[in-house]
């Protein structure tokens, strides 16, 4: 018995998903838009990365879909609903998530990693390394407490995914307004929006993001009672970490569409607007807008693989996700002292920076396609 | 020049009042003094009194921005926005939480980072632009395409990585250099930070500079410089690489003044004890003085950069002059 529960987070991702395909259904005339898709595709560098990212994205939509488990009722009561929020990627990862041995072991090993007594077959004790529960059953090992490693390095995809993409649904208004706007009015309203983005940019970027996200810790941990449980709080404060990663990091794309629309509004087509009377608000949407978007999308495609990896760092720094939260970082983090054991555990650093990787790759190879088919400037170059 | 700038310096007094506003907006007023005693003396079992207690001792016990009791001027003075924010432009950084003066530790911990900083800097760039001549020389050929999958392959590999690898490799199991640890004047214990911290960006600065070369060689330039017979290297060094100075100064003086700052991860893994480290304490310790004060100061030290950057462009570029 089992029912669905939507964290903010979730909403946020089917919202994006729902804008991700009206855009589409809108776009789906553009032969421009098309031609330049089947030219990402048309690549194998492309199709490979297109598929590698689409495995990743899956299996973070899998892990979107949350559920909390009624709990064998009291009798005379109606059954409570467990405090555990699990997805359905728990679920179909049940063998390896409740697979849990009593701490590290390697790969595919069949015993422990450390010596314990363990009673021969003859009854007399001996110190050796105890058979495992599940041996064999572990690809990439157990970590310290035991919990499979391939288990916590899917569940770390989808924190990856939506720190990557959640933070440019945050930037995307800051940069898309302010950028297009400064380079299109000039004069006063230029000053100001100049002045805004010299200022977040002056501070250093990991002082700022660390100085939000204390003050977001503070007042989450100030109103405590708003939250039941701990997969709510992780999840409030990871959307604060995109919010915060969104507002610090919109400058850079303002910047591009800043100086694009500063040439852009001097060319033919926008002056012809400007006599035929057509108002500042559609000049901006109708005619800037689509003429940026080639800078929109390329940059959308090449900071996200550098979210991912900030995610990392920031979770190190300690002002990353949720120490609790399965991620890429707090896996790192936690594995960080373990090559100085003695014999060595590497497996959980492995297996963390080797998905991680992966990910990153096919992202910055995509972005790379992405790149070369829609900046004029790229094209009839390597 | 000279009016050039003090101008400079006066278009940086908006900005800096602009970071301090926005930092005593985060620290003073979403998160309020109460907030941070309680962080102080433990969540549970707090009294009103020992908030106020903490308060005072650490000067957190007036009112933001006015002060109604205070007599005349020291009605806008005797406020924590003076104390606290304003006081900074006069490199005034008060005392940490734990008493210690944030000036003095300042000064102490800017050596060993800049022990670290400046070698990665300076070797990294070197390393970086020449990378980038050697696969730009041999443009076209599987070398240059092998160097620019290496580039993005290396660019894709999180940074904590190469500092675990190179600690475990250099330190640990090659016994090179010592994993971590500094002592002034002891180069072993610099090498490794600085390795790592050079092979860290390789990745992203090379192709960085290869997209930038490969941009000024299809110029006409450098089509004539060939015509009149000049050799390929003499091409590149001189007639390439002096076009492609003004972006590379762009994005290299900038960083210069903030390079006292330190690194974060680098200083953290090696034990240094530099303002890297310092910094990174203060944020887990939530020492809200420490981090305000290494915010002002990193906005001070990149305003600084931009100056320094236009003043290195009138060096590289007789066109450009400072009015």
């Amino acid at each position: 018995m089992m029912k669905p529960l939507l964290l903010w987070s979730d909403s946020l991702i089917l919202l994006l998903l729902a804008a991700l395909a009206a855009l589409l259904w809108l776009a789906r005339h553009n032969e421009a838009l098309r031609g330049h898709w089947r030219q990402v595709m048309r690549s194998r560098v492309g199709r490979v990365t297109a598929l590698i990212l689409s495995l990743y994205i899956g299996i973070g939509l899998l892990d979107s879909a949350h559920y909390v488990e009624r709990l064998p009722a009291a009798p005379g009561q109606p059954a409570p609903f467990s405090g555990e929020v699990r997805s359905a990627l728990d679920w179909l990862l049940t063998p390896i998530r409740v697979s849990v041995e009593k701490t590290y072991s390697a790969p595919l090993a069949e015993r422990l990693y450390a010596k314990e007594s363990v009673m021969g077959p003859d009854g007399v004790e001996r110190r050796d390394y105890p058979r495992l529960l599940h041996p064999g059953a572990h690809w990439f090992g157990t970590d310290k407490v035991g919990q499979d490693v391939l288990y916590l390095s899917l569940k770390s995809i989808r924190t990856g995914l939506l720190i990557g993409s959640l933070t440019t649904l945050v930037m995307l208004p800051f940069a898309l307004g302010l950028g297009i706007s400064a380079g299109y009015f000039g004069g006063r309203v230029d000053d100001i929006i100049q002045y805004l983005y010299t200022t977040l940019n002056s501070i250093p970027g990991v002082l700022l993001i660390a100085a939000a996200v204390l003050v977001v810790q503070v007042q989450i941990e100030a109103h405590a009672e708003l939250f039941n449980t701990a997969a709510a709080r992780s999840d409030v404060r990871l959307l604060a970490l995109c919010g915060i990663l969104g507002v610090t990091g919109w400058t850079g794309l303002a910047r591009l569409l800043r100086a694009e629309s500063l040439k852009l509004r001097e060319l033919e087509f926008v002056l012809a607007a400007r006599a035929f009377g057509v108002g500042h608000g559609r000049i901006l949407l109708r005619h800037l807008l689509p003429n940026v978007m080639h800078l929109v999308l390329i940059t959308v495609v090449l900071d996200f693989s550098g979210l991912v990896l900030a995610e990392a760092v920031l979770s190190y720094v300690g002002v990353g996700v949720d120490p609790g939260m399965i991620s890429f970082g707090n896996m790192i983090n936690g594995a960080r002292l373990e090559l100085a054991r003695e014999p060595v555990v590497w497996w959980q650093l492995a297996a963390s920076f080797l998905f991680m990787f992966v990910l990153v790759l096919a992202a910055n190879l995509f972005a790379d396609q992405v790149r070369v088919a829609l900046d004029p400037k790229s094209r009839g170059r390597a | 020049m000279l009016n050039y700038l003090i101008r400079r310096v006066l278009y940086a007094i908006p900005i800096l009042l602009g970071v301090n506003l926005l930092t005593f907006a985060l620290f003073f007023m979403v998160n309020t003094p109460d907030d941070m005693a309680r962080i102080h003396l433990g969540a549970k079992h707090v009294t009103a009194e020992s908030i106020a207690r903490w308060k005072s001792a650490h000067g957190y016990d007036l009112p933001l921005f006015i002060n109604e009791q205070a007599a005349g001027i020291n009605k806008a003075t005797d406020t924590l926005f003076v104390y606290k924010s304003l006081r900074l432009f006069a490199l005034d950084f008060g005392a940490a939480d734990d008493g210690r003066d944030i000036a003095r530790e300042i000064g102490s911990r800017m050596w060993p980072s800049l022990a670290i900083a400046l070698p990665t800097f300076a070797v990294g760039l070197l390393f970086y632009v020449s990378f980038a001549l050697l696969l730009v020389f041999f443009r076209g050929t599987s070398l240059d395409a092998g160097g620019v999958v290496l580039c993005v392959a290396l660019m894709s590999i999180s940074g904590l990585f190469y500092v675990i690898a190179g600690q475990y490799l250099m330190g640990k199991l090659w016994h090179w250099f010592p994993i971590s640890g500094y002592q002034p004047g002891a180069w072993q214990f610099l090498v490794m930070p600085v390795l790592v911290g050079v092979v860290g960006s390789i990745g992203d600065s090379t192709r960085f500079y290869r997209s930038l070369f490969s941009e000024e060689i299809a110029r006409d330039y450098v089509r004539t410089a060939r015509a009149k017979g000049l050799s390929e290297l003499r091409v590149l060094f001189r007639h390439v690489l002096g076009n492609a100075m003004i972006p590379i100064l762009t994005g290299v003086v900038v960083v210069i003044p903030r390079l006292f700052l330190g690194s974060l991860i680098i200083e953290s893994f090696f034990g240094i004890p530099g303002l890297g480290s310092y910094t990174i304490d203060a944020i887990q310790a939530q020492d809200f003085a420490i981090v305000r004060s290494m915010v002002f100061l990193g906005s001070l030290l990149y305003i600084a950069g931009l100056v320094l950057t236009d003043l290195s462009y009138t060096l590289v570029d007789p066109r450009v002059r400072l009015e």
